[in-house]
């Protein structure tokens, strides 16, 4: 049985009540759908890169209220950010939500991310969690064009 | 409302006393008596059956014999040499659509399934009709989730090969009037596949007077093991239809150009069987027997009937399916802004289990409109402390996401 009261936060329910940078992004310069096919969440991720930076990202989808909350922030986050640092906040996440590599130190560094602490506890909802992250990975590693 | 069997009969409900699982249509505890037969095989009888020449493989064999014997009683089938011992449900369904499907289903020919399959009993048929070039036809549902009958009889022809349902669906509890689906098949000449894995553990099947040329079910989910599960097929087909794996233990003769295949039950399990699941079956089938699977079906009836009506009742309930009284033991719902996976692990923190997701059964979610269901299924465990924990959870869950 998990303390999952340190995760369900009014700020992780408040990004899915209210998703931020939610639809398409006009002028994408690449766009990556990410599915779940376990618990059937879905999401699509558009990028506007300018040169090596994120300069907008927004998403669309349907899933839970972590792994939408996880889409809202992400987006958010990564805004602004180099490819690099891009893949530094995906691998700092994932060892966040997975409790590896000093989750607290990089918890530190995260902001609100760090909500995202509790799914360490729920290795079944790791994946939710992920989703968005994943989706950025891929559409960094070479998203196709919108 | 109490519960059918004490929870002390059940080890693991017995350690976790607190624990509110209602997820049994996922799989059910075990009682005591289930687990001490397969330890008392594996202890006293245990060898290879159908192998040696000595008193202790005899003794295994007996074992597995009377394990049959016992199973074909409890299913009503009156052959026990068509009671084929499998992995399960979807090995069972795998067999049919494998096994009798190559070799009865060509170009042009149509496969029926209705909208309301778990995946088990969907995609083999899927794939069947794709590898034959048949046409594979989804019937449309009735408002609760049953096969529509009047759509089905209007839907089948000669080209009709196969009519594949459920008896009850794993998502609604919708029970499917089974002998009128096999009529509307056989009919037209089609065989009727019956996938059980929701029916057997909480009604009786009769499969001799069911119409059902093939029913499928699990152990696993009716107090018996993982692993293990049954195929019961009519004697003429399952004769005529060609094995589904070939090995040893299923052959006559096995000459060097050409094999002969062994008797009913033998031909269709290939390779050292696993009687220990066997033998864990027959005796959850003993023990649903002595419980009486009248009183079960009621038990579960009464149960789903309360739940129904305290769920249905709260704001931003929607539950899917039949009416309460009209249901087995699942109750399928969704609560209005609360994703059920979110839903599922607020209620895990108060020990409560239920199952969030598709529940196999993707094409059925279409169907509902909906991505994924909550969904809580009782069993013979189960009393009204269950219901009300999980009423309050739903409450509690409420208050988390709406700050209702």
């Amino acid at each position: 049985m998990a303390d999952t009261s340190a995760l369900y936060q009014e700020i992780l329910l408040d990004h899915n009540r209210r998703p931020r940078n939610y639809g398409p992004l006009v002028g994408a310069t690449c766009v990556e759908r990410g599915v779940n096919p376990l618990c059937g969440d879905e999401l699509t991720l558009w990028l506007r890169m300018d040169g090596d930076i994120i300069t907008e990202a927004q998403f669309e989808g349907s899933g839970c209220a972590i792994s939408r909350a996880s889409a809202s922030m992400m987006t958010g986050a990564v805004k602004g950010k180099t490819r690099a640092e891009a893949e530094v906040l995906v691998e700092r996440f994932r060892g966040l939500v997975t409790g590896h590599g000093g989750a607290e130190e990089l918890a530190e560094s995260m902001g609100g991310l760090r909500v995202f602490a509790g799914v360490a506890r729920l290795p079944q909802r790791v994946k939710c969690a992920v989703l968005a992250w994943h989706t950025l990975h891929s559409a960094l590693a070479g998203g196709e064009k919108p | 409302m109490s519960a059918l069997v004490l929870r002390g009969a059940f080890p693991l409900l017995a350690a976790n006393p607190s624990l509110v699982y209602l997820d049994s249509a996922a799989t059910s505890q075990k009682p005591a008596l289930v687990l001490d037969a397969m330890r008392d095989f594996y202890e006293s009888d245990y060898a290879n059956p159908h192998r040696g020449a000595y008193a202790l493989s005899a003794r295994a064999t007996a074992r597995y014999a009377n394990a049959r014997a016992t199973v074909a009683r409890f299913f009503g089938a009156g052959d026990e040499e068509c009671v084929i011992f499998t992995r399960g449900t979807t090995e069972s369904l795998n067999i049919v659509a494998g096994a009798w499907g190559r070799a009865n289903v060509g170009p042009g020919d149509e496969i029926v399934v209705t909208g309301a399959e778990h995946h088990a009993n969907f995609v083999p048929w899927q794939q069947l009709a794709l590898e034959r070039g048949a046409t594979f036809t989804i019937s449309p549902l009735a408002a609760d989730g049953r096969a529509d009958v009047a759509a089905l009889v209007r839907l089948v022809s000669a080209r009709t090969k196969v009519v594949a349902f459920n008896h009850v669906s794993n998502v609604l509890g919708a029970i499917n009037p089974v002998p009128e689906i096999a009529a509307i098949a056989h009919g037209v000449g089609a065989i009727a596949v019956c996938d059980g894995a929701q029916g057997a553990p909480h009604m009786t099947v009769g499969f001799d007077s069911l119409g059902a040329d093939f029913y499928a079910a699990s152990a696993h989910k009716m107090l018996g093991p993982m692993g293990t599960g049954v195929l019961i097929g009519k004697r003429e087909i399952l004769e005529a239809m060609p094995p589904y794996q070939t090995g040893g233990d299923m052959i006559a003769f096995v000459g060097d150009v050409t094999t002969t295949w062994n008797v009913l039950p033998h031909k269709h399990e290939a390779g050292t069987p696993n009687v220990a699941g066997a033998v864990g079956l027959a005796a959850a089938c003993d023990y649903l027997s002595s419980l009486g699977m009248d009183a079960v079906a009621e038990h579960e009836r009464a149960l789903v009937r309360l739940a129904y009506d305290r769920i249905a009742g709260i704001e931003g309930v929607r539950v899917h399916g039949p009416r309460g009284d009209e249901r087995s033991g699942v109750l399928s719902f969704t609560v209005a802004d609360i994703h059920p996976h979110d839903l599922a692990t607020l209620l895990d923190e108060r020990g409560i289990c239920i199952r969030a997701g598709h529940h196999c059964a993707q094409p059925l979610m279409r169907r509902l409109g909906v991505a994924a269901t909550a969904r809580a299924s009782f069993y013979v465990y189960n009393d009204e402390e269950d219901v009300d924990a999980l009423v309050a959870g739903i409450e509690s869950a409420k208050k988390v996401f709406v700050g209702a």
